[in-house]
């Protein structure tokens, strides 16, 4: 089931290269993923818990390379975001214009990369999966992009294209690390042995994870291809990069780092502390600047990401079901504000804030839509954001076994402010285009078609839902995660 | 099953009918020794399939190892597919040879190949210093006469003759190593070179010395840095088909080559560490000048020529990682073998569609593919590929290399080759992709409709799906390369 999961948008995607009605394969196919994953999360067992699911076939058998798939409460969460930020994205792609069938082709790819690396339980595919989604971005953002398309389409590509090499290398070398005779690619089977690998050979590999890993997740200082890109990427594709994809590296820590290299991960803890209020406090305080509002939002990403990073560092269940949490929070939040920049985006091209203004009383859905995607942001109570953050925090002011209590609590100190700095700007935007005196052209806007609503409402009520009820995903997330912890 | 050296003598006994065939042929198209050529050559790969590892005899200088037998497929697989390009070139050709008739002179087009990838084969099995010095003459002539071939244009004479310098230097360092070699061991069997090195009766200084001489004749013909300073004008100049054939199979013979004189070079522990410093320099200065001097370039033949050398790079950093087991995942044998295959589907699959693009574009610069992919859906796709494989995005054979390539890394821990692969891979990224960029990107500039040869339209086709096959199954390649070890095996009478 899960590999239907990743191969039909494949398929779909192949099926509009060669000529299918590409709106319409589209639309299908991110529906029918959507189900298949909504299914494989209703149907999973969760008192026997573990992976299930489970296929595999070999690929080389002497190195114990397979192809292999299987999901335990977090995958199924990650896969919930991709269906859904998938299915909204296709949902709102405007009418393109030129060369439609290779549009959708790009995005159906995009996703599959996603769905097969959180669905995959085989390192090799865990990383080629990913790297479906390369390709297609660099083509997206320079034929449909705005703005500078072609700096950033090179930027980000380039970018990732570097770490993901290292994320290869790091990923060769905890092959290695591990003693002749149980080497495995095989997630499952490396995470069953404890203590596979020497402490004492830990450290080297989870700083190649880091590093790779880092620049995908667009830590600081590795974060400046995120912002351009985002904002030059047409509105499906921010959505799905930054709402999905930018996830893979956070998994990818909690699932592979986390479990296989725990004493490394304590050996780069201040290290990572440092970044990650790099991420929280230095660029939250760019972004406070910016005077686009797609810029903004890609700041916005990059800024958040810190606060998932703070969550993982901590190393205890509280912590890292919080940054997983909030791993698919911010999924479905940012994915709305990209989707409503969007629709501001047809009327007002350069989203400059200045130019906006009053919009909200010509489009009073579109304000109160956004007024919530951006309380939801910054992390008001009744948002999933708000529980996952708050769990974050607590989990990081009382950090795992082995780690410097007082380093995690004054990074935390300035997480905290990271809430301040949120608040700022994102109200900041909202006042500038919202309210206020009318800004050009601010008799022609109106709010969005119905059937353009309904993306952003799922998005939306799902971030309600999990606000309110965080309890029904962290019973998903909270067993598997315990098991990926350090015992 | 069949001796393995009958593959060879069926070669040459084809390129001699073909010459025959040539001169006394009444007909003015030549197309048919071609085409009988592919198809005797195809049947030989079938063939190669039941030849048998013990080679009686020929023992002291000649190996059927798995390694020899996978090297001969590569090499007449590579000879099949240019002899396809050279069907396709016929017209470019025509006009830059001299002739009263339109068929004048394009026989020897179609049989020279065949010589060279005798030669080819012969390498491949060579497991003493004479025998491979003879077939790399074989070689090496040949491409002399073709790199030269269209000699009413000159940048083609330019080419021919820098070829045939710095060919001949290269020769010459050859021999003048073998002969320092011999000098210190009195053997040129590898295997016998290998027991004299290891029982550490050589004086250490004459003994490197040869080696070097040697690293430096193999350099030439890889491209290794700072050997490579014929490659982009000759890989410029030549014929197309010639310059695809020069880049992946000598390329192919001079690593495989390399990978057999290491092993006696690397028997005694005492000089091994050195030579693999050499090789690691080597590695890393391929890396850097093939990559960065990349960046810039206009022309994708050009390109190709630079991306030749950077490929060099990897497959360095797989010898210079050289590990004491054989097989296994991280064995630098595999990574190279497995490579120089993903290397030659790719490399190959971009001279193809150059060929058929320039064809109608009147040019071969990266401007000259804008659009493609509005143009030809079917060749900017074969061409997408192609460069994504190059550049090393999973699914592709191109990455599997890569990723063998980097694991002999890791396990020899050249953390310092890894860093510079890591930048290079980044380089990389920007002058492939800048070719896709310019096919899907950009509008094209004429929209004369391409046509297609059926046969080139089913290598295409063929190419760009074993990329994807092997870059997802890569069991069948690394089947083919278990059994005997590269280290000769040989019942010697010293």
């Amino acid at each position: 089931m899960l590999s239907l999961i990743i191969f039909i948008p494949i398929l779909a995607a192949l099926a509009i290269l060669v000529g299918a009605p590409a709106r319409k394969t589209a639309f299908g196919a991110a529906v029918a993923q959507f189900a298949l994953t909504l299914f494989a999360l209703l149907s999973y067992d969760k008192k026997a818990g573990g992976y299930q699911f489970m296929s595999v076939s070999p690929i080389v058998p002497d190195w114990k390379l397979n192809y292999a798939v299987g999901a335990d409460g977090l995958s199924l969460v990650m896969l919930l975001l991709t269906g859904i930020v998938t299915l909204a994205a296709v949902w709102v792609t405007p009418k393109i214009e030129k060369r439609e069938g290779l549009f959708y082709a790009c995005l159906l790819f995009i996703s599959a990369g996603a769905a097969g690396a959180f669905a995959s339980t085989d390192l090799f595919f865990f990383y080629s999966f990913h790297e479906l989604a390369l390709i297609p971005t660099f083509l997206l953002i320079g034929l449909w992009g705005t703005g500078e398309r072609y700096t950033a389409a090179w930027k980000i590509t380039i970018y990732l294209g570097i770490g993901s090499i290292v994320l290869l290398i790091g990923l060769i070398d905890l092959y290695l690390a591990v003693p002749e005779g149980s080497r495995t690619f095989s997630i499952i089977e490396l995470q069953s042995t404890s203590g596979l690998i020497p402490a004492a050979a830990q450290s080297r590999p989870y700083l190649f994870l880091l590093i790779g890993f880092g620049v995908l997740i667009s830590l600081f200082p590795f974060h400046s291809w995120a912002p351009p890109a985002y904002a030059s990427a047409p509105t499906p594709v921010a959505m799905l990069h930054a709402g999905v994809l930018k996830k893979f590296g956070l998994y990818g820590l909690i699932r592979i780092a986390l479990p296989l290299l725990p004493e490394g991960a304590k050996a780069w803890a201040s290290l990572l502390l440092i970044l990650l209020v790099g991420n929280i406090i230095y660029v939250g305080l760019v972004t406070i600047a910016q005077k686009k509002l797609d810029l903004l939002l890609g700041y916005s990403s990059v800024m958040h990401m810190g606060y998932i990073f703070l969550g993982i560092a901590a190393l205890n269940i509280v912590g890292v079901s919080g940054a997983a949490l909030l791993m698919f929070a911010h999924g479905l939040s940012i994915a709305a504000l990209f989707a409503m920049a969007g629709f501001l985006r047809e009327k007002n091209p350069l989203l400059l804030l200045d130019s906006f203004g009053g919009v909200a009383k010509s489009a009073p859905w579109l304000a109160f839509a956004f007024g919530l995607a951006a309380f939801a942001s910054i992390g008001l109570p009744g948002f999933a954001n708000f529980a996952s953050e708050l769990s974050v925090f607590f989990g990081a002011f009382k950090p795992g076994p082995g780690l410097a209590a007082p380093n995690f609590q004054l990074a935390t100190v300035f997480a905290l402010w990271g809430v301040v700095i949120s608040a700022v700007y994102m109200l900041r935007a909202y006042r500038a285009i919202f309210l206020g005196a009318p800004g050009k052209d601010a008799a022609e806007w109106a709010d969005p078609v119905k059937s353009l609503r309904w993306p952003v409402i799922l998005l939306l009520a799902l971030l309600l839902i999990a606000g309110f009820a965080p309890g029904a995903f962290l019973a998903y997330l909270q067993p598997s995660i315990q098991a990926l912890l350090p015992k | 099953m069949i001796p393995s050296i009958s593959l060879e003598i069926t070669v040459l006994i084809l390129g001699i009918f073909l010459l025959l065939a040539e001169s006394f042929s009444k007909s003015d198209d030549k197309r048919g020794l071609a085409k009988a050529a592919i198809a005797i050559l195809v049947a030989l790969i079938g063939f190669s399939f039941f030849a048998k590892a013990d080679v009686g005899d020929l023992a002291p200088f000649y190996t059927a190892d798995a390694t020899a037998l996978f090297f001969k497929r590569i090499a007449l697989l590579t000879t099949v597919i240019v002899l396809i390009m050279a069907l396709e070139y016929q017209s470019v050709l025509q006009k830059f040879i001299p002739g009263l008739t339109p068929g004048a002179g394009l026989g020897e087009f179609y049989s020279l190949p065949v010589f060279t990838c005798a030669g080819l084969m012969f390498m491949a099995s060579a497991v003493d210093f004479l025998l491979i010095f003879v077939s790399l003459e074989l070689v090496t002539i040949s491409f002399y006469v073709l790199v030269a071939y269209m000699r009413r244009q000159s940048a083609c004479l330019e080419a021919g003759v820098k070829y045939l310098i710095l060919g001949a230097l290269s020769t010459g360092f050859l021999v003048y190593g073998i002969t320092w070699i011999f000098g210190v061991t009195g053997q040129t069997n590898l295997e016998l070179i290998r027991q004299v090195v290891e029982a550490g009766h050589v004086p250490e200084a004459p003994f490197l010395f040869g080696v070097v001489l040697i690293l430096i004749a193999l350099g030439f013909k890889i491209a290794a840095v700072p050997f490579q300073l014929w490659v982009p004008d000759v890989y410029q100049g030549a014929p197309t088909p010639i310059t695809a054939f020069l880049s992946v199979g000598s390329k192919a013979a001079g690593f495989i080559v390399l990978l057999r004189v290491l092993q006696p070079f690397l028997a005694s522990p005492e000089t091994s560490g050195k030579i693999l410093t050499v090789l690691g320099i080597l590695a890393g200065a391929t890396l850097i000048y093939g990559n960065l001097a990349a960046l810039p370039q206009d022309n994708f033949k050009r390109l190709l020529a630079y991306s030749s050398i950077a490929h060099a790079g990897y497959l360095l950093i797989a010898v210079a990682s050289v590990s004491s087991s054989p097989e296994g995942f991280a064995s630098s044998r595999v990574a190279v073998a497995y490579y120089l295959a993903g290397y030659l589907l790719m490399t190959l699959l971009s001279f193809l569609i150059l060929i058929v693009v320039a064809r109608h574009s009147r040019g071969d610069d990266i401007a000259h593919f804008n659009g493609l992919g509005k143009r030809s859906p079917f060749l900017a796709f074969g061409l997408l590929v192609a460069m994504l494989s190059l550049a090393g995005i999973p699914f592709t054979v191109g990455f599997f290399g890569k990723f063998l390539v980097f694991a002999t890394a890791v396990q020899a821990h050249n953390y310092g080759l890894l860093g510079i692969g890591i930048v290079t891979v980044g380089a990389g990224f920007y002058y492939y992709l800048r070719v896709v960029a310019a096919m899907y990107w950009l509008e094209p500039g004429d929209d004369t409709v391409i046509t297609i040869a059926p046969l080139t339209r089913f290598t295409i086709g063929a190419l760009t799906l074993f990329i994807f096959v092997f870059g997802i199954f890569p069991q069948p390649i690394l089947n083919s390369l278990k059994g005997v070890p590269i280290e000769v095996r040989t019942v010697l009478h010293p």
